[in-house]
C-alpha cells in the first residue's frame, strides 16, 4: 500500500513539476480566439518579433466563453478576442472578464469604443453597409436601413440568415433607435422584400447582386475589400456600389471586433502589453491593410482600398444597448419566420 | 458487493449459477449456463462494463444539468415558436436521408457481393470513398458547380442564349432537398458498410434452401436475405440519422433551420448554452424515439445463422439489361459523392496552391492522425468490453446504461464538447484544490485542454458508431458457440479472444474503419475541447471554410479525404477476407 502511494505522489510530483516548468519557459500570453487565426496572425507575429512575447492562440467559433468559465482559477486563458459585441457582452455577463487598466489603451481608443468599466475594448469596426447593383439601381435610390422595408425592393434584396450575428446586431440598434413594434414591421417588409431565402455569407450577397439574382445585398464592408483583392471574385465586386446608410440622421450601424482579459490570467502583463500594442499605429493600420476593416484609433491611416470607399458617419449609439437587445432581436426575428 | 447480487436482480431470472453462498459444488453442477462464470473474473466484466458506460455517459449527463439549469430560461420562446418549426424540418430532412441512404447503401451492398459484375475487387472499397469526404466540403462544392456563377448554368446560358437569373428557372441546391442529396450521398457508407458485412457473413446456404423452395431471386432478397440484415442495416441507418441530425456544416450552408441550427442561434446568438442545451435534449427524445421503435417492431426475432456451411458466395450472373442498372447504382454515388468532389477539391488546390500550402501541413496530417487513430483504439475496445459483458450479462441496467452511453452521437459535437468540459473541468480543479490546501501548490488544469480530453469527446460520441456495428456483429455469433466452449473450460476472455474476435473481426474492423473516418472529419469537439496551438486537417480547413473560402481550403480538405482514404481501403480488403468460409479465414488455425 506505501509503495502505490509513494507511486501515485511521484508521479503527481513529476506532474506538478512540468506544469511548473512549462509556466516558466517562456513569456508567453495565452487568447481564446473567436476570430480565424489566418485574420489575426500577421499582427500576433509582428506583437513577437517586437517584444519576444509569443501568443498562443486556440480558436473555435463558439464554446469559449463556456470553457474558460468551467475552467476556472487554473484557466490558461488571459485574453478573449470575439468578432462582434454581443460576444464580448456574453464573456462580461458569465463573470469572467476583469477590467483592463492601461493608459495607453485609453489614450488609444476613444470611449465610445470601450467599456466603461473596461470591461472590454474595441480594436476594430466593421460598418453594416447596403451593396446596390451598378446597372439595375441608381446611386440616390436608398438612403437608409428604413428604406429597406419600402415595397418599391420587394423581391429585389438578398440577406444572409436572419440568425447571424451581424444581422442581430442590426436588428438590436433598430430596436434600440424605434422600439419593438415598429422594427417588428420593418422585419417583416424586409422578408417580404427579399429575393429568395435567407443564406450564404455575406460574399455570396453581393455575387447574387452581380449575377442579376437581386439588386441590393446586405453586408459588412470588410467582404468587399476581400473580394476587391480576390482575382476571382473582383469582377463580380466591381458590379456593386458601397452604399452607407442614414448618413442624413444617426449614420450607419458599426459592430466591434474587441478584446477583453480574463480573471486569473496568468500571464496578465503579457495580455496587457498585446492589447496595447493591438491598439496601437501599427496594429492598427495592419488591420485596414491586411483585414480591410477600420481601425478605432484616430488618425490611423486607412489603407487605400479603405480609404476609396470614402467616409461616413457611424451610429452613436452605445453598443452595450446594441447587446442588450441581442434577445429580443432574435425573438422578433423568430416571430416573422425570417429565414423561412 | 459481489456479482451474485447482480444475478439476483436479474429479473430476465435466466438460469443463475452463482448463489450468494459460494458453494463450489452447486456452481459446478448448473455449469452448461453460458452465465456460469468463475467468481473473480466475472466481477471484474461487470464492474468493468459499468464503469465504462457511466464515462461514455458522462457528458451526457452534464448537458443534461446544463439543460436543467439555464442561465435564462427560454424554453418558453423556443417551445412557441422555433421549436415546430425545426422539428419539422428536421422530420422531413431525416426522413429523406433515411430512405435516400437505404436505398443506395442496401442495394450497393447487395450487388457489389453477390453479383458477378465487372470490377467487383475495386467496387468493393470503392463504394466507401464518399465517407472519407466531409459533407460540408460537398455541399460547397456542388453549390460551386450549380450555383448562378458556376460552370453548370453558364454552359446552359451559352447555349440558350439567356442573359441573367431572371430568364430561365434552375433548381436550387441550397434547400431541403440539396442537403438531403449531399447527406444521403456522404453518409449511405455507414449504410453500405453494415449491410455488407451482414450479407457476407449469411450463409448462402439459406438463401440456397430459399430458391430451392421456389423463391425468385428478388423474392429471397426480400423475404430472406434483407430480413437477417435488418439488425446491421438498421444500425447504419441509425448512425446515419444521427450524423444528419447533428450536422452543422450542410444545413448552415443550405439554410435549411433544423434543431441543430437552432441550437447554434440560441447559443451563438443569445449566448445561452443552457437553452441550446434544451434543444439538443429534445433531439435525444427524436433519436431515442426512433431506436425504440425499431427495436420493438422486431422485439422477438433473433438473428442467428444456424448453420456454419459458408461457402463461396454465388456471384449471380447478370443479363446485359440488369448489368448495366446494377453498375449504374454502383458507380452513380461514388462518382457523385467522391470523384466530382475530389476533382473538383484538386482543381482549386492546384489554382490556389500558392496561397494555401504550408509545411504545417504534415504536423496537422499527424495530429489527425493521432487523435483518430487513439480515440479508434479507445471507442472500439471499449465496444468489444461492452458488448461482450452484455451477452455475459444480459442485464436490463447494464443495457440500460450503454444505450445511454450510445445515444451521445446525436448530440451536436460543440454541445458534447460542453459535456466533456464540464467534469473534466471540475475534476482538474477539485485536484488543484486539494493539492493546494494540503501542499500548497497548484496542479493547474491536468486533462482540460490536452489531446486526452479531445481522445475522451471523440470515444464518447463515436460509441454509437463503433458499439453498433459490434453489437450487430456479436449478435450474429450463435449462443450456443458460448456454450461450447465455456461447457469445454475456457474463460470468458478466452471465449472472446478463441471464439468471437475470429468471427466477428470484419465488424471489429468495421467499427474502426468508422471511428477514425469520422475522428479525421470531427471539428466542433476539437475546436473547443483542443490545447493551444493545436491544429488538425480538420479544424485548418474550416477556419477558411467558415468563410466560404472553399479555394483556400481545398487543399486542406483533400488532405483529410487523402488520410482517411487509405486506411478505408486497407480495411475494406480486410473485412471482405474475413469473411467465414473465405479461403484466408483457414489462416487463422
Amino acid at each position: 500500500m506505501a509503495s502505490l502511494r509513494n507511486t501515485v505522489f511521484g508521479i503527481m510530483g513529476a506532474v506538478v513539476g512540468l506544469a511548473a516548468f512549462q509556466v516558466n519557459a517562456a513569456e508567453e500570453v495565452n487568447v481564446y480566439s473567436l476570430r480565424q487565426p489566418f485574420l489575426i496572425e500577421p499582427m500576433f507575429k509582428q506583437f513577437t518579433k517586437e517584444t519576444g512575447i509569443r501568443v498562443n492562440t486556440l480558436f473555435s467559433q463558439s464554446g469559449l466563453v463556456e470553457r474558460i468559465k468551467h475552467e476556472g482559477r487554473n484557466s490558461p486563458a488571459d485574453l478573449l478576442l470575439t468578432v462582434d459585441i454581443g460576444r464580448i457582452q456574453d464573456a462580461v455577463d458569465a463573470d469572467i472578464a476583469t477590467p483592463l487598466q492601461s493608459d495607453v489603451i485609453d489614450a488609444n481608443i476613444p470611449p465610445q469604443f470601450r467599456d466603461k468599466g473596461h470591461l472590454w475594448v474595441g480594436l476594430t469596426t466593421r460598418a453594416r453597409v447596403l451593396y446596390t447593383s451598378l446597372d439595375r439601381v441608381s446611386p440616390d435610390a436608398i438612403a437608409s436601413y428604413e428604406d429597406l422595408a419600402d415595397p418599391k425592393w420587394k423581391g429585389r434584396i438578398c440577406v444572409r440568415s436572419g440568425m447571424h450575428v451581424y444581422n442581430i446586431a442590426l436588428v438590436a440598434s433598430m430596436i434600440a433607435h424605434h422600439g419593438d413594434e415598429y422594427t417588428k414591421t420593418w422585419l417583416q417588409h424586409l422578408k417580404d422584400n427579399l429575393a429568395r431565402k435567407p443564406q450564404g455569407a455575406d460574399i455570396d450577397q453581393i455575387e447574387a447582386v452581380s449575377q442579376g439574382v437581386c439588386d441590393l445585398a446586405i453586408g459588412n464592408s470588410y467582404y468587399y475589400g476581400k473580394m476587391l483583392s480576390d482575382p476571382n471574385k473582383a469582377d463580380a465586386a466591381k458590379q456593386v456600389r458601397i452604399v452607407f446608410p442614414n448618413q442624413g440622421d444617426r449614420g450607419t450601424h458599426v459592430n466591434i471586433s474587441g478584446v477583453a482579459l480574463i480573471k486569473d490570467a496568468p500571464n496578465k502583463d503579457n495580455a496587457i502589453k498585446l492589447v496595447e500594442f493591438l491598439s496601437g499605429d501599427e496594429a492598427q493600420h495592419m488591420y485596414a491593410d491586411v483585414n480591410f476593416e477600420y481601425p478605432v484609433k484616430p488618425g490611423v491611416a486607412w489603407s487605400d482600398m479603405v480609404q476609396s470607399w470614402g467616409t461616413f458617419s457611424a451610429d452613436t449609439l452605445a453598443l452595450n444597448e446594441v447587446a442588450n437587445n441581442r434577445g429580443a432581436a432574435i425573438r422578433l426575428i423568430d416571430e416573422v419566420g425570417f429565414n423561412e | 458487493m459481489n456479482n451474485s447480487c447482480q444475478h439476483e436482480d436479474d429479473p430476465d431470472n435466466r438460469p443463475v449459477a452463482v448463489t450468494e453462498t459460494f458453494d463450489p459444488l452447486r456452481e459446478r453442477s448448473s455449469g452448461t449456463s453460458m452465465h456460469w462464470l468463475p467468481r473473480g473474473q466475472s466481477g471484474l466484466w461487470l464492474i468493468g462494463a459499468f464503469f465504462i458506460a457511466l464515462m461514455v455517459a458522462t457528458p451526457l449527463v452534464a448537458v443534461v444539468y446544463l439543460a436543467l439549469f439555464p442561465t435564462e430560461n427560454i424554453w418558453p420562446h423556443l417551445a412557441s415558436t422555433m421549436l415546430p418549426r425545426y422539428l419539422k424540418n428536421t422530420g422531413i430532412l431525416m426522413l429523406g436521408v433515411g430512405i435516400g441512404v437505404t436505398l443506395i447503401g442496401v442495394s450497393t451492398a447487395w450487388v457489389v457481393t453477390m453479383c458477378r459484375i465487372p470490377g467487383k475487387r475495386m467496387l468493393e472499397w470503392a463504394m466507401l470513398l464518399p465517407m472519407a469526404v466531409p459533407a460540408y466540403i460537398v455541399a460547397y462544392v456542388y453549390t460551386d458547380l450549380l450555383e448562378y456563377a458556376g460552370p453548370f448554368q453558364r454552359l446552359l446560358r451559352d447555349i440558350f442564349g439567356w442573359q441573367t437569373a431572371r430568364d430561365y428557372w434552375f433548381p436550387d441546391i441550397r434547400t431541403k432537398g440539396g442537403a438531403i442529396i449531399v447527406l444521403s450521398l456522404t453518409l449511405y457508407p455507414y449504410v453500405y458498410m453494415l449491410a455488407r458485412a451482414a450479407f457476407l457473413a449469411q450463409s448462402v446456404c439459406v438463401l440456397e434452401a430459399a430458391r430451392v423452395l421456389g423463391r425468385s431471386a428478388w423474392n429471397s432478397f426480400m423475404t430472406v436475405a434483407l430480413p437477417l440484415a435488418r439488425p446491421a442495416i438498421v444500425v447504419g441507418v441509425v448512425i446515419a440519422l444521427m450524423e444528419t441530425l447533428n450536422d452543422f456544416g450542410t444545413i448552415d450552408f443550405f439554410a435549411v433551420h433544423t434543431l441543430t441550427a437552432g441550437i447554434f442561434n440560441v447559443w451563438l446568438g443569445m449566448g445561452n448554452a443552457g437553452g441550446a442545451a434544451q434543444i439538443a435534449l429534445t433531439m435525444l427524445a427524436v433519436v431515442v424515439v426512433l431506436i425504440v421503435a425499431e427495436r420493438y417492431s422486431r422485439r422477438r426475432q433473433r438473428f442467428h445463422d444456424t448453420t456454419n456451411r459458408f461457402q463461396e458466395l454465388p456471384g449471380y450472373e447478370l443479363g446485359p439489361v440488369t448489368m448495366f442498372f446494377a453498375m449504374a447504382v454502383c458507380i452513380l454515388p461514388i462518382v457523385l459523392g467522391f470523384v466530382i468532389p475530389s476533382l473538383v477539391l484538386i482543381y482549386y488546390s492546384v489554382g490556389y496552391f500558392d496561397q494555401s500550402w504550408t509545411p504545417d501541413f504534415f504536423e496537422y496530417a499527424g495530429n489527425s492522425l493521432l487523435v483518430s487513430g487513439l480515440a479508434t483504439i479507445v471507442a472500439v475496445s471499449c465496444a468489444v468490453f461492452l458488448g461482450y459483458a452484455l451477452r455475459l450479462f444480459p442485464q436490463p441496467l447494464l443495457r440500460f446504461c450503454i444505450r445511454l452511453a450510445s445515444v451521445g452521437y446525436a448530440v451536436p459535437g460543440a454541445v458534447l464538447a460542453i459535456g466533456v468540459l464540464i467534469p473534466f473541468a471540475r475534476f482538474d480543479n477539485a485536484v488543484d484544490a486539494v493539492m493546494r490546501d494540503t501542499f500548497g501548490i497548484s496542479t493547474g488544469l491536468l486533462l482540460s485542454g490536452t489531446v486526452f480530453a479531445i481522445v475522451f469527446a471523440y470515444a464518447v460520441r463515436f460509441m454509437a458508431v463503433s458499439y453498433g456495428s459490434i453489437e450487430a456483429a456479436l449478435g450474429k455469433v450463435r449462443p450456443s458457440m458460448d456454450d461450447a466452449a465455456r461447457t469445454l473450460g475456457e474463460s470468458p476472455w478466452g471465449t472472446l479472444k478463441r471464439i468471437h474476435f475470429p468471427m466477428v473481426r470484419g465488424g471489429i474492423l468495421a467499427a474502426g474503419v468508422l471511428v477514425f473516418v469520422d475522428g479525421m472529419k470531427e471539428l466542433p469537439a476539437t475546436l473547443i475541447l483542443r490545447p493551444f496551438n493545436f491544429e488538425t486537417l480538420a479544424t485548418h480547413v474550416y477556419q477558411f471554410a467558415k468563410d466560404e473560402m472553399i479555394e483556400q481550403a481545398a487543399l486542406g480538405a483533400l488532405a483529410i479525404v487523402v488520410v482517411g482514404v487509405v486506411p478505408v481501403i486497407m480495411l475494406s480488403r480486410a473485412i471482405s477476407r474475413s469473411r467465414p468460409g473465405h479461403d484466408g479465414a483457414s489462416e487463422r488455425h
